[in-house]
């Protein structure tokens, strides 16, 4: 029998032919840029990455000066977007879990009011939203030396939220702006408010499906046994409605981790903006524009993940692989 | 087990035949169509002398002459330099150059698409082939001149960078915002000499950084920013934008040098040439006197420098692979370069000449002899 009758044989030809397809196609579409790159005398390659970024950068978690390489900038947009993404999944969750219990409420104007949340926040586009928080927090609010201290120690102003801090001392007006305490920017603020309020509207919903999803009959029989309201909740609906509730959700963490890059058009510094920078900066737009593809792949990957692990410990044991 | 040795060896002698066949297809297409190009763009080949440094990625010329029109990069709307009117009419001293560019190889000012581009977009627009020229206040420097694969036509407008503030807040000078907040547009050298100047002097600033000039400006304005910095005629120009200027100041310190004009690709000399010289020609007509209004008598002038410039005198036509009428196209439908001044920057900003004055005047405005 020649070789190319022999169905695993010829499998494995097929598997090996579409990679080599693929990686071809690949190789070939790099050194087609790579050369015209190279023809129109524009520079490539990742040198760069070490050379003086020379902008300032207004919030970072880590030390940073203009006199910094593009590496430690870039490093500073990625803390940046991971401290957006995991404050905004947090609040999100907080507010969807509130929103959809909020929905199956028997008090009727309750279950309204969250009815009404929900389609407005999931059918303004998110951009808008962070326009909105924006244009609220920096004209709402007045100027840094006419602050509102609604407690001692919290001053609301223009230029955001600044509170005493245990270690960060008290906030006081030192010429233009707050010096001292912790700070919460306005860029920072009407994103997190913004993204959060959006994906919160389809947590909501997910959370409410989940509910609902739990067959009336093992409540019964909960309930039937003597288990009080709360003691349904936390053994027999919760266990069953997370099964439902933590795939959709895992999609809507992903959603909410890609649309901080959003941010760039309300001015906080995320990967996304200091990576545009630096593609303007330097003109290496390939090479600025891959590294944001890659920090977002990891992103959503890293969240996946631990969804996925996260989902496999709240599945029945039966349904566990 | 040997079997899988011939299958591998299949698989890898057919996919790197392909992978050859495929790329050698791909070079050989690319090959006839720069060929081609060649015989095209040489302009009525008669004379020896008629160009024949078009490069194998030229051919800008050729495309502006099919297409009937040249893509011009403008700004998304700064008075005085590229503006649409409620019409989508462009105005502006950047936009008279792609226009005049337009007069001298189409002979027609209006034949020109506009594409508004932020200063984030710019140069990218410009290497894709997106547009044929940028003309959007844009500052020469060595590593855009360079490493992004653009030259820099020449300068249109001697600027330099300035701060606004509002006059409410008793700020007189750049020194005393020690601690400010500034608002800045990101990808432009504004950012990169604002923390230049707060660093040299040994003073601390937060930077806003919106890449949308209206966002930037509406938080600028909304007192999110003690400060707004850009180049000064920028800044002007925002400013006279305003319900009320008056509440705006604009600092007297200049902290940087931003010579703007218009950029072109590495690659197509012809073309930096044409754009060159339409910007010599506006400048020569200033300092001979010969304005659109008057173009056409001074055709009969004596002076020979005026006769060349006009294309009585042929020959600079044909340098440049255009028709002898060029410059006197571009004077008349445009005008030269001290009307497109007046009537843009200071009709609209109330800027004056100061160093973009003729160089006979106490300027910097200087083009070298056109023959
Ligand atoms: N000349 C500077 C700055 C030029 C610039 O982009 N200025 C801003 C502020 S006046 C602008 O024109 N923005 C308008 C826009 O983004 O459309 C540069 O080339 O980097």
């Amino acid at each position: 029998m020649a070789f190319w009758n022999d169905r695993h044989t010829r499998g494995v030809l097929y598997q090996v032919a579409a990679l080599g397809g693929v990686i071809l196609v690949g190789g070939i579409l790099v050194s087609n840029t790579m050369d015209n790159l190279a023809r129109q005398n524009i520079a490539t390659g990742f040198r760069f990455l070490t050379r003086e970024a020379g902008f300032g950068i207004s919030e970072h978690l880590v030390d940073y000066s203009p006199a910094d390489t593009y590496l430690r900038a870039l490093y500073v947009g990625l803390l940046n977007t991971l401290r957006i993404a995991l404050s905004g999944i947090a609040l999100a969750t907080l507010l969807g879990i509130v929103v959809g219990f909020a929905r199956l409420s028997s008090n009727w104007l309750v279950a309204r009011l969250a009815s009404v949340y929900v389609e407005v926040t999931r059918n303004v586009p998110v951009l808008l939203h962070l326009f909105f928080w924006y244009a609220v927090v920096t004209q709402a609010f007045p100027s840094p030396g006419a602050a509102l201290e609604p407690i001692t120690g919290f001053f609301l102003s223009n230029r955001g939220v600044a509170i005493s801090w245990p270690g960060l001392g008290v906030p006081t007006l030192d010429g233009f702006n707050f010096r001292g305490g912790a700070v919460l920017s306005p860029e920072l603020s009407a994103l997190l408010i913004g993204i959060a309020i959006y994906t919160s509207g389809f947590i909501a919903e997910t959370v409410r499906g989940g509910i609902l999803s739990v067959p009336k009959g093992q409540l019964e029989a909960a309930r039937s046994m003597g288990l009080t309201g709360w003691q349904v909740l936390r053994f027999v609906t919760m266990p069953l409605a997370l099964r439902a509730i933590v795939p959709g959700t895992t999609n809507q963490y992903l959603n909410l981790a890609k649309n901080s890059a959003l941010a760039v058009a309300i001015g906080y510094p995320d990967f996304v903006s200091v990576a545009n920078t630096t593609i303007n900066q330097t003109g290496q737009a390939i090479e600025g524009v891959a590294m944001i593809m890659a920090a977002y792949l990891t992103l959503s990957l890293l969240i996946s993940a631990f969804m996925n692990w996260y989902n496999r410990h709240v599945a029945l044991i039966g349904e566990r692989s | 087990m040997s079997r899988n040795v011939i299958v591998w060896a299949v698989v890898i002698i057919v996919s790197a035949v392909g992978g050859a066949l495929i790329q050698g297809q791909i070079d050989q297409k690319s090959a006839p169509v720069a060929a081609k190009s060649e015989p095209k763009s040489a302009p009525a080949a008669t004379t020896p002398a008629a160009p024949a440094q078009t490069a194998a990625t030229g051919g800008t010329l050729d495309a502006v002459r099919q297409r009937g029109s040249v893509l011009c990069g403008v700004n998304t709307g700064l008075a005085g330099f590229g503006i649409a009117d409620s019409q989508g009419k462009w105005t502006g001293l950047d936009v008279d150059i792609c226009r005049g560019v337009a007069a001298a190889v189409l002979g027609d000012a209006e034949k020109v698409k506009y594409t508004p581009l932020t200063t984030q977009q710019r140069f990218t627009a410009l290497q894709s082939k997106e547009i044929d020229i940028l003309s959007r206040n844009t500052t020469w420097t060595l590593g855009r001149d360079t490493s992004l694969g653009l030259n820099f036509v020449g300068i249109t407008f001697f600027d330099g960078q300035g701060f606004m503030v509002r006059t409410a807040s008793k700020v007189t000078n750049a020194k005393s915002l020690n601690g400010a907040t500034v608002c800045v547009q990101p990808g432009t050298t504004t950012e990169l000499n604002l923390a230049d100047f707060f660093r040299s002097n040994n003073m601390k600033f937060q930077p806003v950084v919106i890449e949308s000039l209206q966002e930037l400006t509406g938080a600028f304005v909304a007192g999110r920013c003690d400060a707004m910095t850009t180049d000064i005629s920028g800044l002007v120009s925002i400013r006279a934008t305003q319900a009320k200027p008056d509440d705006f100041l604009v600092l007297p310190d200049v902290i940087s040098k931003e010579p703007l004009g218009p950029v072109v690709r590495h690659g197509d000399d012809q073309w930096f040439d044409i754009v060159k010289w339409t910007i010599f020609a506006m400048i020569e007509a200033e300092e001979k006197g010969i304005t659109s209004a008057n173009v056409e008598q001074m055709k009969s002038s004596e002076d020979p420098a005026i006769k060349r410039l006009l294309g009585v005198t042929a020959g600079n036509g044909e340098a440049l692979g255009l028709k002898e009428d060029w410059a006197a196209n571009v004077i008349k439908l445009v005008g030269n370069y001290g009307e497109s001044y007046d009537r843009n920057i200071k009709a609209q900003l109330g800027l004056e000449r100061g160093i973009n004055n003729l160089w006979t005047k106490g300027g910097l405005v200087y083009a070298p002899p056109v023959r």
